[in-house]
Order: C-alpha cells, then sequence, then structure tokens
C-alpha cells in the first residue's frame, strides 16, 4: 500500500491547517455562507438540508486497519455512529458540524487521509479495481498509476476551476471492474505489440441525464507520456468545454458536440507541444511507488481444496457464502473475500463504527491489515489464507456482514433517493429493500445468477441506472412515485447503456415488475446463460410482452 | 481594489478604456481584444504603455503574435469558477514565453492567489483591507507542489529524485 513520505504528509497538513483557518473565519461570521462555499468545496464538505456533509476520498479504494479505525473514530466522535460508503470508493458522514471538521480532517491526516478534491469541478479521485494486484486477470497493478495521478491532480492549479467535476478510472485487468468506459477517462493497461504495457485510453464517458459509452482517443499510450497526454486532454476540455449549462459541461458533451476525431486532433495538437517536457514520468518515479505495492508475504500454501469442500458440505450457508462472496486470487492457497455492504436492515454502502473496527480486526488477523472498497459499495478482503475462510465467515455473521449476494439480485446499488436527497422523484432504498424480500429464497437467487439491478431516485444517475442489468430511475408522475426500467445496461469492458422497456410503474408495482422480467429470462435462457447475455440476444421483445401484455 | 503586484500594492497606473468609444491620446491603457484588433495601428503609435484584458472566451492565440506591444496582459476572471484564464496564463508564458506583467482581474478570490501564482500571474486587482498580509498568506499556505507549472517552485518529484 502506498505510504506518504515527509512531501506528502506536509501538504495534507498544511491543507488541514489552512482549512481550519477558513472555518474560523466561516464561524466568526467574517466569510458569508457564499464565499465560504468554494473553499468548503475543495475539502469535500457540502452542505445539505440538515448538516455538513463531509466525503473523505479513500485513494483507489485501499484501507488499511488504521485508517479504518479512525473512520470509525471519525464516526463515533463527530457523527452519528456510521459512515456511508459511496459507489466512488469515498466515505461520506452526514451529520458532521462545521465546528469539527477541522479537527476531524486533522485526525484523518494523522492517518494519510483528507478530503481534497472530494467535490467541486476539479479532478476528483481516481478510482480502480477493488482486485488490483491480486486478480488471476491481471496484467499490471493499476494503483501505481492511480497514486501517480493523484499526486499530480491534487492541488492542480490549473484544473481547479473545471466547467463540472473529472473523474479519471484505471484498470490493469482485460475484464474491467473499474468500469473505465464510464468516466470522464478511463485508462485500461494493456500490451502492444512490442509486449510493452500501456494505455488504452478513454474519453467521454459518463452517466447522469445524458449518458455515453466513452470513446478511444488513443490505443496505446507509453507510462512515461501518461501525465503530459492526461495534461493535454484536460487542458482542452478546460479550454473548450461548455461553461454555460451544468448539465451541459462535463467532457462527454464536448467530445459529443464536436466529435471523437475532431477531440482527438485537438489533444494530440495540444500534446505535441508539451511532449516530452517537466511532465515525462521517470522510471525511477514509477519504480519508487511500484515499491510500495510489492506483494505481501504470502505463505506457501496449496489450495484447501479438500477441507474446503468438506466444510461446504457440512454447512450450507456457508457454502452459499463462498459460491457468492469469493474471488479467485492469483495466489494458490489464498482468496479475495467480499464482504457485502447489502444485508437488509441496513441502507446499500453503510456501516457502523463497531463493524468498521470490527473489520480492522479481521484485517489484521486475516488479510495482512488490509481492506479495499469497491465501486458497487461492498469491501473486500483481498488476500485471506483458504484455511481461514470458515473461522472469518463465522465472524462476518455476527456482525451481519456475511450476506451471500455478491453480483446477484440482492447486490443492488441504490442512491439515497427521496429518504435524504433533495432532488429525488422517488425512493430507492426501500424499494432496494423490497426487492431483497422479495428474493429470498437462495436456491431461486443462485438460479438467476449473475444479475446487477441498480436505482436511481432521479435522472442524475448516482444509482447508476443506465448501466444496471436491469436499471430502475424513479420519476415524478403527477406527484407519485413511478419507476421507469430500462434492459440490458452494462459497465464491464462491454459497457453499454440499458434501453426503457416503456412506460413507468407505480411504487406497488414495481417488484412485481422486476419478477415478471426475471421469469421472462429463465423462460427464455438458454443453459448458463447469464441474464445480460440472454437479453442481448433475444432483445426486448419477451420482456416487454411480459410487462405490457401482448399488443 | 488594489492592485497586488509582486508582493506588494502599486497604485494602477493604467485606466481601462476597454469599454469606452474613443480612445484617449495619452496615458498609460488597458484595450479590449476588438479595440486591439480595430485600431492597433494607432496604438502601436501612442507613447504611453499599453495593455489588453482579455475576456474569458478570448483565447490568447489571438495576440499570440503581438506580445511585444503589450506591457500589460490582463485576464477576466467574470466569476471565480470560470477557470479558463489559469490555462490561458500557462498558454501566455510557457507557449508564447510572455514575460510582462500578467494580471488577474474581476473575480479574483484570496484563496485563489496561490494558484494563480502558480500559473503565471504576477499582479492581481483584489479587494483586501490587508493585501500584503493576505498574499503572504497565500503564499505561505501550501510549500509542496507535484505538478511542474509556470513558476519556478520545484515540484516534489524532482526534490525526491534530484540528489
Ligand atoms: S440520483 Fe437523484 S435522487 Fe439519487 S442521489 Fe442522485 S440526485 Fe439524489
Amino acid at each position: 500500500m502506498y505510504r506518504y513520505d515527509e512531501f506528502d504528509a506536509r501538504l495534507v497538513t498544511e491543507r488541514v491547517e489552512q482549512f481550519r483557518r477558513q472555518a474560523q473565519r466561516r464561524l466568526s461570521g467574517e466569510l458569508t455562507e457564499d464565499q465560504f462555499k468554494p473553499l468548503r468545496l475543495m475539502n469535500g464538505l457540502y452542505l445539505q438540508l440538515h448538516a455538513y456533509m463531509m466525503r473523505i476520498n479513500i485513494p483507489y479504494g485501499a484501507l488499511s486497519s488504521k485508517q479504518m479505525r479512525q473512520l470509525a473514530h471519525i464516526a463515533r466522535t463527530y457523527d452519528k455512529g456510521y459512515g456511508h460508503f459511496t459507489t466512488r470508493q469515498n466515505i461520506q458522514y452526514n451529520w458532521i458540524q462545521l465546528k469539527n471538521v477541522p479537527d476531524a480532517l486533522a485526525d484523518l491526516a494523522a492517518v494519510e487521509m483528507h478530503g481534497i478534491q472530494s467535490s467541486g469541478n476539479c479532478i476528483r479521485n481516481t478510482t480502480s479495481d477493488q482486485y488490483a494486484g491480486v486478480a488471476r486477470d491481471e496484467l499490471e497493478d493499476p494503483r501505481v498509476y492511480c497514486e501517480i495521478i493523484r499526486q499530480w491532480s491534487t492541488l492542480h492549479p490549473e484544473f481547479s476551476f473545471l466547467p463540472r467535476k473529472f473523474k479519471i478510472a484505471v484498470t490493469g485487468s482485460p475484464n474491467d471492474r473499474a468500469a473505465v468506459k464510464l468516466h470522464d477517462i478511463g485508462l485500461r493497461m494493456h500490451q502492444n505489440e512490442q509486449g510493452k504495457t500501456g494505455f488504452e485510453v478513454i474519453v467521454g464517458g459518463g452517466q447522469g441525464r445524458t449518458p455515453f459509452v466513452g470513446k478511444t482517443i488513443r490505443d496505446w499510450l507509453a507510462p512515461e507520456h501518461l501525465l503530459s497526454y492526461l495534461e493535454a486532454i484536460l487542458r482542452v476540455y478546460n479550454l473548450d468545454g461548455r461553461r454555460d449549462n451544468k448539465y451541459k459541461a462535463r467532457i462527454k458533451i464536448l467530445v459529443h458536440q464536436i466529435g471523437t476525431d475532431e477531440f482527438r486532433r485537438l489533444v494530440d495538437t495540444e500534446w505535441q507541444q508539451i511532449k516530452d517536457g517537466a511532465l515525462n514520468l521517470p522510471q525511477s518515479e514509477i519504480d519508487r511507488i511500484n515499491a510500495y505495492f510489492t506483494p505481501p508475504a504470502y505463505a506457501q500454501i496449496d489450495d484447501e481444496t479438500e477441507s474446503l469442500n468438506e466444510q461446504r458440505t457440512q454447512n450450507p450457508a456457508f457454502d452459499a457464502w463462498v459460491q457468492a462472496n469469493l474471488a479467485e486470487h492469483k495466489v494458490s492457497g489464498y482468496s479475495i473475500v467480499n464482504i457485502s455492504l447489502k444485508s437488509p436492515k441496513l441502507p446499500p454502502g453503510d456501516v457502523t463504527a463497531v463493524q468498521m473496527d470490527a473489520l480492522a480486526d479481521l484485517a489484521d488477523e486475516y488479510s495482512f491489515s488490509e481492506l479495499r472498497v469497491n465501486h458497487r459499495q461492498n469491501l473486500v478482503l483481498a488476500d485471506v489464507p483458504q484455511k481461514d475462510l470458515l473461522s472469518l465467515w463465522t465472524k462476518l455473521i455476527e456482525l451481519d456482514l456475511a450476506t451471500p449476494n455478491i453480483g446477484l439480485i440482492s447486490d443492488i446499488i441504490a442512491c439515497p433517493g427521496l429518504d435524504y436527497c433533495a432532488l429525488a422523484n422517488a425512493r430507492s432504498i426501500p424499494l432496494a429493500q423490497e426487492i431483497h424480500q422479495r428474493f429470498q429464497d437462495i436456491d431461486k437467487v443462485h438460479d438467476i445468477g449473475e444479475l446487477t439491478i441498480n436505482i436511481s431516485g432521479c435522472m442524475n444517475a448516482c444509482g447508476h441506472h443506465h448501466v444496471g442489468h436491469i436499471g430502475i430511475l424513479g420519476v415524478d408522475k403527477r406527484g407519485k412515485e413511478f419507476y421507469q426500467f430500462t434492459l440490458g445496461g452494462s459497465s464491464d469492458q462491454n459497457a453499454s447503456l440499458g434501453d426503457r422497456t416503456g412506460k413507468g410503474f407505480p411504487a406497488d408495482e414495481a417488484v412485481n415488475a422486476v419478477e415478471k422480467i426475471l421469469n421472462t429470462y429463465i423462460m427464455v435462457r438458454n443453459d448458463g446463460e447469464r441474464f445480460l447475455e440472454t437479453y442481448r440476444r433475444v432483445g426486448m421483445k419477451p420482456f416487454k410482452e411480459a410487462l405490457y401484455g401482448s399488443a | 481594489m488594489v492592485l497586488l503586484k509582486n508582493g506588494t500594492v502599486e497604485t494602477d497606473l493604467y485606466t481601462d478604456v476597454s469599454s469606452a468609444d474613443k480612445l484617449p491620446e495619452k496615458g498609460a491603457i488597458l484595450v479590449s481584444l476588438t479595440q486591439w484588433q480595430d485600431q492597433g495601428d494607432a496604438l502601436t503609435k501612442r507613447l504611453d504603455a499599453l495593455g489588453i484584458v482579455l475576456q474569458s472566451d478570448e483565447k490568447p492565440e489571438h495576440i499570440a503574435n503581438d506580445l511585444a506591444h503589450f506591457d500589460v496582459i490582463a485576464l477576466e476572471f467574470p466569476t471565480f469558477n470560470d477557470g479558463r484564464a489559469y490555462s490561458y496564463a500557462r498558454l501566455l508564458r510557457e507557449r508564447y514565453n510572455y514575460q510582462g506583467e500578467l494580471r488577474a482581474v474581476g473575480d479574483v478570490l484570496l484563496e485563489q492567489l496561490h494558484f494563480m501564482h502558480r500559473v503565471g500571474f504576477n499582479s492581481f486587482n483584489i479587494q483586501s483591507k490587508n493585501a500584503i498580509k493576505d498574499w503572504e498568506v497565500a503564499a505561505a499556505d501550501i510549500s509542496i507542489w507535484y505538478q511542474p507549472s509556470s513558476d519556478n517552485r520545484t515540484p516534489v518529484i524532482k526534490l525526491r529524485h534530484d540528489n
């Protein structure tokens, strides 16, 4: 894991003191809320309906157990005892008081964390694959470049007042778990014909009101040019991105309006001027950062297939969890363990301080003291010896953190929706919970298999409904909550936006609609075919008929 | 409004005539891009100092070949969050090699002085009761810089690898 050196640490400490002065000026009335707003936003502080919300970056989703304990401490000391993990590998606290924020930030700085650029029209937290460094299909560790991008983008003097927020994601695997095609910039590592690893550069993906799958503007970029090329893209965007309409200000609109070829030409022209300059990434720096990500001291052990099978046969609940929540580790004898934050009892992504502390202990005991956060609002213990799986599971059960549903129907992304968000048309979380209730039967759940349901409470799409296999969008119809459905969305390497089924359903029919869609799938699928594959093969027709009757 | 230049408060010798119909015969002035494009010949014949104000939608490439004529280039921030002039400043300094006074005008917040200085501004029109002190605070707030820019502050990467 990356550790701050003296420079990184000094920057974050100075930033806390700067904000302490600014908050003091606000509290004394020297600054109005309007004047204070840009300052607090640059430090991740939003003003919500009743309180401030503080958003803290978890760079590319990596957390040490020490950091997790500090997050628990913040939840307990300054908030109401819990935190909320977001789809952007961040954590949010919803009930923080301004007078406490500088102290909370100082506590976070002590464990190398901060909220810099977690909001505002600047380059946000760079996100990545939650299995980085341990995935079997990985080519190279993307976290090295995420960290390089994190440093380059932190307090970038030229790009702190962009037309709109800007999000970058990096994947080092052909199987994209970082949704790189749905970011302002997506970087996919792959080898060129000479066998050298570089980046495919994808721009202009995004969700929101006008969703787009990103376009490739460069097939292969050498790592030494990464920062100059990013700087060229950002400069073109800063100069030419629209500023007249907040909903048309993201880079995706610029790319769409001038066209991919013209955008590429502008970037290349700019890049030629700054390439091979001061932004060239020396190999010594790549190596320096790479050294932080050397694998932990794995034991030389074999896969525990036999004893694990025995434990699974004896314990069906454990078996269900192993089947759903584990992923293959590149080192034999180890497994990647996903921890679902989608228990029916809590809103998706919420974790209590007690759970956070316990998770930190589990990370110490079983997984080299590290945790990860993924973009589906779940957590990961990346390096668990297979012989320890049963004992880990037993402890997770006690914490209500062993819900066996990763990648399955109840692993739902839901935005805060009408329960918390002023912009919402409809509730998201209760619908997620209702779906969870309806599909309890474990055999049925496994029979349905891999499925993502994403729910947004309005067209801003914070719940990523466009890329859910089943997407659900809350709309307002004459003061009533309605839900529109889309089918066939995906955020992986074959990213696609879902297609609308037709008119929406009132709240009390929404879960029935989900059931109809799934019954249709079960009826028309081929053997072993996932929902998404079936939809791509058969198209909308049978689903439409099931939902609306044949016309 | 005070003019903060290279860390001290100075009297602004320039009159902003960018929205005037007629140009004065004498005295240091700031003109608009249109005035420069329409009356460049007359303006270059004047003996007094000349500056230009670029609005946030006027790219510096329009004057890239004329830089020698200007003692001041002022870049307008219509609102603090219109960040185009940050890029304009770097282009003027790094690409077009402009060496003269680069002035930030408009909605310039104290908290932005540091970033503005980093991209190449060396003077600022600001609202402040104690501009020198404000400048000192802004300049000293942060002492670590990750990126190379138009200032001569040393980026961290050089500090890490050059010794
Ligand atoms: S999608 Fe809409 S309702 Fe949901 S959090 Fe975003 S803005 Fe709020």
